[in-house]
């Protein structure tokens, strides 16, 4: 292992952890990718921290949905450290950086220079934010992240709390829907003529990306402080980010399902190709004799290399049952979506939703290119409660003539 | 060994001459590809410039672009290499009337004279330096993956009459993904990988700049902020920075200085390619969609 012994045996240790985490997150990672990050670090200066991301990336990581995993385990073992990341050196920042601070505060005197903003009132604070957010400043944004955490997450050296609890308090006390506000106000009456909505629009997702911003940077200054509180170990396993893969349907909150929907897109087309393979696949057309006489020519006339026509196999038809009573309301949703998705691969798609009642919601799908409308219909006008709005599974199998009370005249599915 | 570049900023600045923008993470791989001598599995949305890349590296250093598209059905012959039958045949029969043995037209006919090199081979055999484009290595079957194994992780192709043909030298193999389904093990594993996504706004207006040089920078910056916009949007097909360029000229030929809604409205056509993401994007552009945060005071 010449390439080991290049690298300093600190970086290999550290490494080893690192990949270890990596593995306990759920990354496959094997010991040729091993080997091949360990030399690829042997070419990158060491001291380039953008570089030596990519390169332990590029090596580690073969799939784009494992990327934020990645992310927060490298943040975590690769994070910045020195006494200014302590929880309890508030006091004495030196990096709230002299020469950003004089212009920081044109309106209210500049009162925030020289004293690393802890002579700032939480109202200089709230300006020096919404300055340097309207005009992007990075490197204000950064120190103001690094004075909020201080100031608002009310971290606790030692205390066994997730960044979840301190990312809330800090986020709580900027009220940044308020800046957005103000940001918009602003950028109205700065403009010369009053903005159109569109540019409005414009303005506004414009200052939404800052403030994400901000608030990745304000993530990233507590997990720094958390790390360097607690040490690597501890904090790997308390950050870390499940893959969308191993998400519990139950239990995923919001941005997590908003994860997963971007993630079955690309699923459902997946699908469909391999459905469409499979189907195909180990199937011949049925002959084509034209072609097949046409290309006896070449052998003088015999028929030595039959042609077949491309195999087209008939599309099965699908009926799509699903609860959708509270419990299970998201994965029904996903099932709905899964199967309008890749619809284009049967012939035809019939949905019912249950809960004691059942109904047809075909209906609502039919010429909606938007799912997500068709899926509000389906919750709001779908006739599915009969008695008392608890899932029974009875009635869908009693009722095989689905929605013959009246409502459908239809030919039953069954 | 010689290195072809010398650091990720030289694998940048020299993208740069040739008008392809690359950021950290695609100068760091190229560099780490060209150091490590391992392909680069390249996988993003259509249209972020994944091919580009490997044409503007070839042309970076020189190199000739030998390209492999793939497709279903794609096989041994197509990709790695084909005996000339019929060739073979008329050699055959031309030495029936000789006194040659068996063995002499055996070995006669299995050699280099009679092998017609594909896209792969090519690159293997190749003298001079090589860029190998390996173009939507998704479209192939899983099985005939493994045919690209052994040129990837070893730069050779056997072949059973002929032997071993080793690499002359290792050339820069990119293969790209369109990820429409899962690639093999087997395969990442001898990649580095390399995820291109649409890009940072600052990054797309320069873009937008260098193709489409005789555009204002005002106007590139609203394109990039429109787009952006856009983009964020639940669309099917978000537009891809192909699109930015075509929708950038089409503004440049209409002869539009600085855009407004209905100008934006009428050219969406160019950039989204369903009626329902057209109708969607018009809806949010004009200030009515439902879906935005609500409670921003509107003065206007």
């Amino acid at each position: 292992m010449t390439t080991a012994e290049r690298a300093d045996s600190h970086m290999l240790d550290l490494l080893s952890g690192f990949i270890i985490e990596l593995r306990n997150a759920g990354l496959p990672v094997s010991l040729t990718e091993n080997l091949d990050a360990m030399e690829a670090i042997t070419h990158i200066p060491i001291e380039d921290r953008d570089a030596f991301k990519y390169a332990l990336a590029a090596t580690l990581v073969k799939n784009n949905s494992h990327w934020r995993a990645f992310e927060t385990v490298f943040e975590v073992y690769f994070s910045l450290r020195g006494r200014e990341y302590s929880i309890g050196g508030s006091g004495d920042l030196p990096e709230i950086d002299e020469d950003d601070q004089p212009n920081v505060l044109p309106d209210t005197g500049g009162a925030g220079a020289g004293g690393a903003g802890e002579a700032m009132s939480p109202e200089q604070m709230a300006e020096a934010l919404f300055q340097a957010l309207r005009r992007g400043d990075d490197a204000l944004m950064k120190a103001i992240a690094r004075q909020a955490v201080t100031r608002f997450a009310g971290m606790e050296p030692g205390r066994p709390v997730g960044g979840t609890y301190y990312l809330y308090r800090t986020l709580r006390n900027l009220d940044l829907d308020n800046i957005l506000d103000r940001l918009l106000q602003q950028a109205q009456d700065d403009a010369p003529a009053p903005l159109t909505q569109f540019e409005e629009r414009l303005e506004r997702d414009e200052f939404e990306t800052r403030i994400d911003k901000l608030k990745k940077e304000i993530e990233a200054e507590i997990r720094r402080r958390l790390v360097a509180d607690r040490g690597v170990e501890a904090m790997a396993k308390t950050l870390r980010k499940p893959l969308p893969e191993d998400i519990d349907f139950m239990h995923a909150n919001r941005e997590e399902l908003v994860g997963l929907r971007k993630a079955i897109y690309p699923l459902t087309r997946k699908l469909a190709v391999r459905l469409a393979r499979k189907r195909r696949h180990g199937r011949k057309g049925p002959l084509d004799f034209r072609n097949t006489v046409r290309h006896s020519l070449a052998y003088g006339g015999v028929p030595a290399e039959p042609k077949f026509r491309y195999p087209r196999p008939a599309k099965p038809e699908i009926f799509v049952i699903a609860d959708i009573s509270g419990s299970v309301a998201a994965f029904a949703r996903f099932t709905l979506q899964l199967v309008y998705a890749i619809s284009g691969q049967f012939s035809r798609v019939r949905s019912f939703v249950f809960i004691d009642g059942i109904d047809e919601v075909t209906r609502f799908f039919e010429g909606v290119e938007d799912i997500s409308v068709a899926i509000h219909r389906v919750n709001t006008e779908a006739d599915v409660v009969w008695v008392d709005g608890h899932s029974d599974y009875g009635t869908p199998s009693r009722c095989s003539g689905i929605g013959t009370a009246g409502k459908s005249d239809r030919r039953p599915p069954f | 060994m010689d290195y072809r570049f010398e650091s990720p900023a030289d694998v940048r600045t020299r993208l740069r001459s040739v008008d392809y923008l690359s950021d950290e993470a695609i100068a760091g791989v190229v560099f780490l590809a060209d150091r490590l001598g391992k392909p680069i599995l390249v996988e993003g949305p259509a249209g972020t410039g994944k091919t580009q890349l490997a044409k503007s590296v070839a042309e970076v250093i020189g190199a000739r672009l030998i390209r492999l598209q793939c497709y279903e059905g794609l096989d041994e012959s197509k990709a790695l290499y084909e005996w000339n039958y019929k060739k073979q045949l008329l050699r055959i029969q031309a030495e029936r009337n000789n006194e040659s043995t068996w063995e002499d037209i055996e070995t006669d006919i299995f050699s280099d004279e009679f092998l017609l090199t594909r896209p792969l081979l090519e690159a293997i055999r190749a003298t001079e330096p090589v860029v190998l484009l390996i173009d939507e290595v998704d479209r192939v079957e899983i099985e005939t993956e493994a045919l690209l194994l052994e040129v990837l992780s070893d730069y050779q192709v056997s072949i059973p009459e002929l032997g071993t043909m080793e690499a002359r030298q290792v050339p820069m193999v990119f293969l790209t993904s369109n990820n429409t389904r899962e690639l093999s093990e087997a395969l990442k594993r001898r990649c580095l990988f390399l995820h291109i996504d649409y890009p940072e706004m600052d990054r797309e207006k320069e873009i937008v700049l260098t193709k489409v040089p005789e555009l204002t920078e005002n106007l590139a910056d609203q394109i990039a902020r429109i787009v952006r916009s856009i983009r964020q949007l639940e669309l099917k097909k978000a537009p891809s920075v192909s699109e930015t360029l075509d929708w950038a000229r089409t503004l440049l030929l209409l002869g539009v200085d600085s855009i407004t809604e209905a100008e934006a409205i009428e050219t969406l056509n160019i950039l989204l390619k369903y009626q329902s993401d057209i109708a969607r994007a018009t809806r949010e552009l004009q200030g009515d969609g439902g879906a935005r945060k609500p409670g921003v005071p509107r003065t206007s």
